[in-house]
């Protein structure tokens, strides 16, 4: 667990190779502009980067999340969006893979597997973000169907999504009241909103949801009713190691870059990796890289082990994108006011570390989950 | 169609080459390995005229036995069918005449009706071996190959001769094609292929193997040295006019280059 396999390192180099030809060349102008590319998700779904943890015999690889932190390292290594976007991407796969019938599977693994569908989660709302359970959409029981309304704010492919998976309340007031469902891109009802104008991750659409009297079957919903903050939670667990991964690929970049300006650019005659000051930063920012990624294939094996892990996952969320978020700034610094410009990536790795702290839980709330377990532990 | 495709395995074109200290070569120990640039185009080639023609394609590969990690990575994982590593002693130390002959041998023995090789490869770059193969076996050759089409059991290849001038080359198989940049943008394994590719058949053999006693190189290569330091660059002062006249003069006069 300390050192990649041959296997690993294989998958590592293919993933990096087909960045840097194809994701790179996009990766600027579409941080200017806000543009997503669905034919670039497309193509990652035929170089079979999108359902790493999925089985086989629904179309994914059937390796483990350990594999799949090395795959999302590389991208975030080139775009912190796309890193996104195949994480948000797994979302459906793990809440179908785990709690989905077999028709449900059927249908939607191997489509979101393959690239061939954009999966999504619809979780928070513009009243109920941290606090989640406190949500309002609701999805009332109509004979063989739901009727869902409401409104869905800050989800990711939003608008462009061929699949969201959406919490909804079908209950009583708190986690205990909400159930999870499928509801197709295409539903009747369903309409966008506004598209956020984001800080950072500007290449990955952020896009608010109206539900408005949605009528979807009823075998869309997953689970029984009332186990629908279960199955986001579920979900949130294994996401928070996806996007400590991201955290770390987006880490390395700007510690990589910081690195080589450091050797070349000189002042007071010399190259200014010269100078304790900065090359003691960037030992730093190696220190602190390391330990994270230590921790994210840490949280990775004990889930590929069927071990508990969402106590380790929560630290590894946390660590991994504080880390990306002081390591990014610190790689600003490191080049200076050349730092502070679009002429070098490091101030948009600093501005997509950022959500990182938000996304999936913020990192107050990852402490708060640490916390909690700790807590369970001395308790008598 | 059965169609094979050499691959040798040499340092990445980013590679920081060391020499031996004895100066008897290059010293490739922890340098990153691949098939070699002019070799992957030969390799997305053979692969594209199975797709287009159907049938398998198997790669052939002079090398060390470690090279075997390689060519799963570099041609099994794209879409090759099996590879043939021919990695004895005997063979590590084969000369272009040497290796043309484990090659052809090789070929022969496969039933291959075409071979797509490198133009060079990205080593010595010695650009022998393709036509000494062809030579050998009795076949056609077409070098530097930048498009190329097979039509029943004829082909043609356009071939990029200097000055940009094209030659049209057709004829009958067999024929060995040798690769040129910009004949195809090779493809990126995809990472189900890479783990299939672990399964994929791959055999080791030595010289012996193919009939083949004496390979050994007819020449020696010593004195290995590092080429000498490149010139400071010099910066050309003054307005985009005056500067464009005097790069010219120094072009002309100094470098003699125009
Ligand atoms: C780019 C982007 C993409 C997103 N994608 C999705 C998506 O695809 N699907 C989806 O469902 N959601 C998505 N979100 C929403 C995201 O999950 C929420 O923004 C996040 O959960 C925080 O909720 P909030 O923004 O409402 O902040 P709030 O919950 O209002 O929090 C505000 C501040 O208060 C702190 N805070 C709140 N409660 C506590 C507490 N108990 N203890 C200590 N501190 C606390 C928070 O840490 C934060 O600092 C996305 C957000 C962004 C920015």
């Amino acid at each position: 667990m300390f050192q990649l396999t041959e296997d690993q390192v294989d998958l590592a180099e293919a993933v990096a190779g087909f960045c840097r030809e194809t994701l790179a060349p996009t990766v600027e102008a579409d941080d200017e502009h806000q543009v997503f590319r669905p034919e670039l998700f497309r193509a990652m779904g035929e170089q079979g980067f999108l359902g790493v943890p999925t089985p086989e015999e629904h179309g994914g690889l059937g390796l483990g999340y350990f594999e799949y932190c090395v795959v999302l390292e590389e991208i975030a290594k080139v775009s912190a969006s796309y890193a996104v976007t195949v994480a948000v991407n797994g979302l459906p796969q793990v809440i179908l893979g785990q709690f989905g019938t077999e028709e449900q599977k059927a249908e939607w693994l191997p489509k979101l597997a393959a690239g061939e569908a954009l999966g999504a989660f619809a979780l928070s709302e513009p009243e109920s973000g941290s606090d989640a359970g406190a949500m309002k959409t609701t999805a009332e029981r109509r004979g063989d169907t739901y009727v869902l309304n409401g409104t869905k704010f800050w989800i990711t492919h939003g608008g462009v999504a061929d699949i969201y998976i959406c919490m909804a309340r079908t209950g009583g007031p708190g986690p205990k009241g909400v159930s999870a469902f499928i509801l197709p891109g295409d539903a009747t009802g369903l309409s966008f909103g506004k598209k956020e104008n984001k800080m950072g991750l500007r290449a990955s659409p952020t896009v608010e949801l109206v539900l408005d009297d949605v009528v979807i079957p009823a075998a869309n919903r997953i689970g029984e009713e009332g186990f629908g903050f279960n199955v986001a939670m579920a979900a949130l667990d294994s996401g928070r190691i996806t996007i400590a991964a991201s955290g770390v690929g987006l880490s390395q970049a700007a510690l990589d870059y910081a690195g080589v300006y450091a050797t070349e650019r000189k002042q007071f005659k010399k190259p200014i990796i010269d100078f304790q000051g900065v090359s003691f930063m960037l030992a730093d920012m190696a220190c602190k890289i390391e330990s994270s990624r230590l921790l994210v294939h840490k949280a990775a094996w004990l889930r590929d082990q069927g071990l508990p892990y969402a106590n380790i996952a929560a630290m590894a969320k946390c660590v991994a994108t504080d880390t990306a978020m002081s390591v990014t700034t610190d790689a600003v610094q490191v080049l200076g006011g050349y730092g502070y410009t679009k002429e070098h990536p490091v101030e948009r790795y600093m501005r997509d570390a950022k959500v990182m702290q938000i996304v999936e839980g913020t990192n107050q709330i990852q402490r708060l989950v640490i916390g909690r377990h700790l807590k369970r532990g001395w308790m008598r | 169609m059965n169609i094979g495709v050499c691959a040798k395995i040499s340092p990445h074109a980013d590679a920081r080459i060391k020499i031996k200290s004895d100066g008897s070569g290059v010293d490739t120990k922890g340098e990153k390995l691949v098939v070699g640039d002019y070799d992957e185009y030969a390799v997305e080639e053979a692969i594209r005229t199975k797709e287009a023609h159907k049938g398998a394609v198997t790669a052939f590969t002079v090398g060390a036995t470690s090279d075997e990690k390689l060519v799963r990575s570099g041609a099994l994982a794209l879409g090759v069918d099996k590879a043939v590593l021919i990695s004895d002693d005997a063979a590590v130390n084969a000369g272009p005449l040497g290796t043309a002959k484990l090659l052809a041998a090789a070929i022969k023995e496969a039933g291959c009706e075409i071979v797509f090789t490198g133009k060079a490869a990205t080593d010595d770059g010695n650009s022998q071996v393709s036509a000494m193969i062809a030579e050998l076996l009795g076949w056609a050759q077409v070098s530097q190959v930048t498009k190329f089409a097979i039509e029943g059991t004829s082909f043609t290849a356009t071939r990029a001769m200097d000055a940009g001038v094209l030659q049209i080359v057709s004829g009958s198989l067999p024929v060995v094609i040798t690769c040129e940049d910009g004949l195809n943008d090779p493809r990126y394994p995809k990472l189900p292929d890479i783990m299939k590719a672990k399964r994929k058949p791959l055999s080791k053999i030595g010289a012996g193997d193919l009939g083949l006693a004496d390979v050994a190189a007819t020449s020696s290569e010593s004195n290995f040295a590092p080429p000498p330091p490149r010139p400071a660059s010099r910066i050309i002062e003054g307005d985009a006019a005056s500067a464009a006249q005097e790069l010219v003069r120094l072009l002309r006069e100094e470098a003699k280059v125009i």
